[in-house]
């Protein structure tokens, strides 16, 4: 019996109905709770010695916006003369600003994934926290529990817009002062939305809409390799499909 | 009477011992700190995000930017996450190798550390020192990669190619000649493992040559020992990794708790402190880069005797070589494929750590099953480290600051990200 079937066990014992999901996968546990139970787990996995979870190494936001999508269909459609060479698709490579997706209020978007690491016994857990709602997302934060969530957070917060309900500070970190948008999120364009430079002229730094145009050198494509199927079939059961 | 303020002052972005871009806002009564807000991001340059907009292989390069002083620890982290979502593991020479360049990699990092640190606290001369010795092992990054920090030479499956039959010598020029030159290419004779051989027997001495300069230095003691205090409590509760748990105390290294790589087949000891103080991390990188010479020797000792593959011969993953792509139909399609498409991950998430030489370094990784990763997260311990800095720093004086932000060792091509 391995590490991570032994804490998986322990996982579904202690917790019951409160883990919705619990996968275990390339020797990695994942558990999935959702937002009105994270303290009280999260508090549980510190404090209990079953768990002894002292650290938060980790917390992300992600996006979950087309996951799955490929802009080129291989499969299929193969003819006589050959594959379909259209390449459609919405990636943040293939659109700037103004022309970026509107419908985006899908369910399931958005996700927080703590990774937690137990030194007592040497473990590693991942939990995942899906917002119920896309428009605004919200997750209860972490930060009373592992004081050094904080910067974590207000990454998450910064790059996708998930708010977390009880931070102390809950500012931009990473992007610039007087930024509009969330930069990671799938429908912020990869080329960005402004560009600066010093004018000479006006003795200053100045913002400008960006001058490059949007480029995408290798389409995004899914390919169904045999061998990979099997690996497939493993994870089906997977948040996704859920 | 006179009322008193708090006076606020920046520090950075330009700040010589902010190394790199921080901008620090103190807010001070009188020297004393009172409260310390770092502003990060202003080299944010969205890595992760353009890691999503490239097939896998493509981003092993922006790896080696994150932390511009430790380049290939990171590397070894993201090939790792892409090895075990595709289920391949690189062959056992590859293993050693990047054993090796990673603990290459350690001694020029706390090298870096070491000269930047000393600098910053007013002792000039272990800069100088130290860039002597990195000097050396640049060359080595040189020899294999062609490339002095940014290598990109390890790849999903192994790494670019095998170690150097020769050590490239130096050339006679106005600068280098005669007895100069000779010194110079003393050790350059043989191979590259022959050159580490030289390097490893010789680096203990210079070890203590910096010792020597600050181990019992009265002014380097003044200035760090007792300051910066880490609990071991507090190290827990911000997420501390590497040098600044085992300064507090804590033996934890995923070299030895979580093995990658071969590091289960060497030997070597965990330097921990006791007082969790600036001292008592200057002393656990010390004596780290002995112990990453240990390493270094163990490794050049196994990778003479074991010749073999450095990389896998899965062409679905790994390009072939330019000789058979000249006779092979297979082998050209392949390369296209591979150049035009990159390969396809097998849906699922991973997350892939190694012990960098500033802590814990982290990939996560989420694949769809497309020949780009979904969402790329990349941990990275100097972020931790520095958002604990205004806990550690309240009411230290000005002076310390400069000690501390030496003490976490922040990068922020790895912070910013």
């Amino acid at each position: 019996m391995t590490d991570s079937t032994i804490l998986a066990d322990r996982l579904r014992a202690r917790f019951g109905s409160q883990v919705q999901n619990c996968t275990e996968r390339l020797g990695e546990v994942t558990i999935e709770i959702a937002p009105v139970d994270l303290l009280a787990v999260a508090k549980a996995l510190r404090d209990s010695e079953d768990f002894a979870f002292e650290q938060l190494v980790d917390l992300c936001g992600v996006d979950y916006l087309g996951y799955g999508q490929s802009e080129w269909e291989t499969s299929e459609r193969a003819t006589g003369t050959g594959y379909s060479r259209g390449v459609e698709g919405e990636g943040p490579g293939r659109f700037d600003w103004d022309g970026r997706p509107r419908e985006v209020d899908v369910p399931r978007r958005f996700a927080a994934v703590l990774h937690l690491l137990s030194l007592r016994h040497n473990w590693r857990l991942r939990v995942r926290v899906f917002c119920p709602d896309a428009g605004l997302p919200v997750v209860p934060s972490v930060t009373s529990i592992w004081i050094g969530a904080g910067w974590f957070e207000r990454e998450a917060f910064d790059l996708f817009g998930i708010v977390f309900d009880g931070h102390p500070d809950l500012r931009r970190i990473l992007t610039d002062y007087g930024f509009v948008g969330h930069a990671f999120r799938k429908d912020f364009p990869l080329i960005g939305n402004v560009e600066v430079r010093y004018d000479p002229e006006q003795r200053r730094v100045v913002y400008e809409p960006v001058s490059i145009a949007p480029r995408v050198l290798v389409p995004r494509v899914v390919r169904h390799d045999a061998r990979y199927d099997q690996a497939a079939a493993e994870s089906a059961d997977h948040w996704r499909q859920n | 009477m006179e009322e008193i303020r708090n006076y606020t002052m920046n520090f950075g972005p330009q700040h010589p011992a902010a190394h790199g871009v921080l901008r620090l806002v103190l807010e001070m009564d009188g020297e004393v700190v009172v409260r310390a807000d770092p502003h990060i991001g202003l080299l944010h340059r969205g890595t992760e995000k353009l890691a999503e907009s490239k097939p896998f292989n493509q981003s092993v390069g922006y790896m080696d930017r994150l932390d511009y002083v430790s380049m290939m620890c990171s590397e070894h982290a993201y090939v790792r996450a892409v090895e075990k979502l595709l289920g391949i593991e690189a062959p056992v020479r590859a293993q050693y190798i990047r054993t090796m360049f990673d603990e290459i990699t350690r001694i020029l990092n706390h090298l870096m550390w070491i000269g930047s640190n000393a600098l910053d606290l007013g002792a000039m001369a272990v800069f100088l020192y130290a860039f002597r010795e990195r000097e050396e092992l640049m060359d080595c990054y040189e020899a294999v990669s062609g490339a002095r920090m940014h290598a990109t030479y390890y790849r999903p499956g192994g790494v670019y190619r095998d170690l150097p039959a020769q050590m490239p010598q130096y050339r006679a020029s106005p600068w280098h000649k005669g007895a100069d030159l000779a010194r110079l290419n003393q050790w350059r004779q043989g191979s590259m493992l022959d050159f580490l051989d030289a390097f490893t027997a010789d680096f203990p001495r210079k070890v203590d040559e910096y010792e020597e300069l600050l181990t019992g230095n009265r002014i380097w003691k003044q200035r760090t020992v007792g300051i910066g205090v880490v609990s071991p409590e507090q190290a827990h509760a911000w997420g501390m990794t590497g040098p600044m748990l085992r300064g507090s105390g804590i033996a934890w290294d995923l070299r030895k708790k979580q093995p990658y790589a071969a590091y289960a087949d060497v030997d070597f000891d965990i330097p921990v402190g006791t007082n969790g103080d600036c001292y008592d991390r200057y002393l656990v990188r010390v004596a780290e880069m002995r112990q990453s010479n240990r390493i270094i020797r163990q490794c050049v000792e196994w990778l003479r005797r074991n010749p073999g593959p450095v990389i896998l011969d899965d062409h679905k993953v790994i390009p072939p070589h330019r000789e058979e792509m000249k006779e092979d139909m297979e082998a050209l399609i392949h390369h296209f494929k591979l150049f035009t498409e990159g390969y396809a991950v097998p849906a699922g998430e991973c997350y892939s750590a190694v012990e960098a030489p500033k802590g814990e370094f982290g990939v996560y990784m989420i694949s769809d099953g497309a020949n780009k990763p979904f969402r790329v997260k990349l941990r990275a311990p100097g972020f931790a480290h520095l958002s604990s800095m205004d806990e550690i720093v309240r009411g230290h004086m000005l002076a310390d600051v400069v000690a501390m932000i030496g003490t976490y060792d922040v990068v922020f091509g790895e912070i910013d990200r």
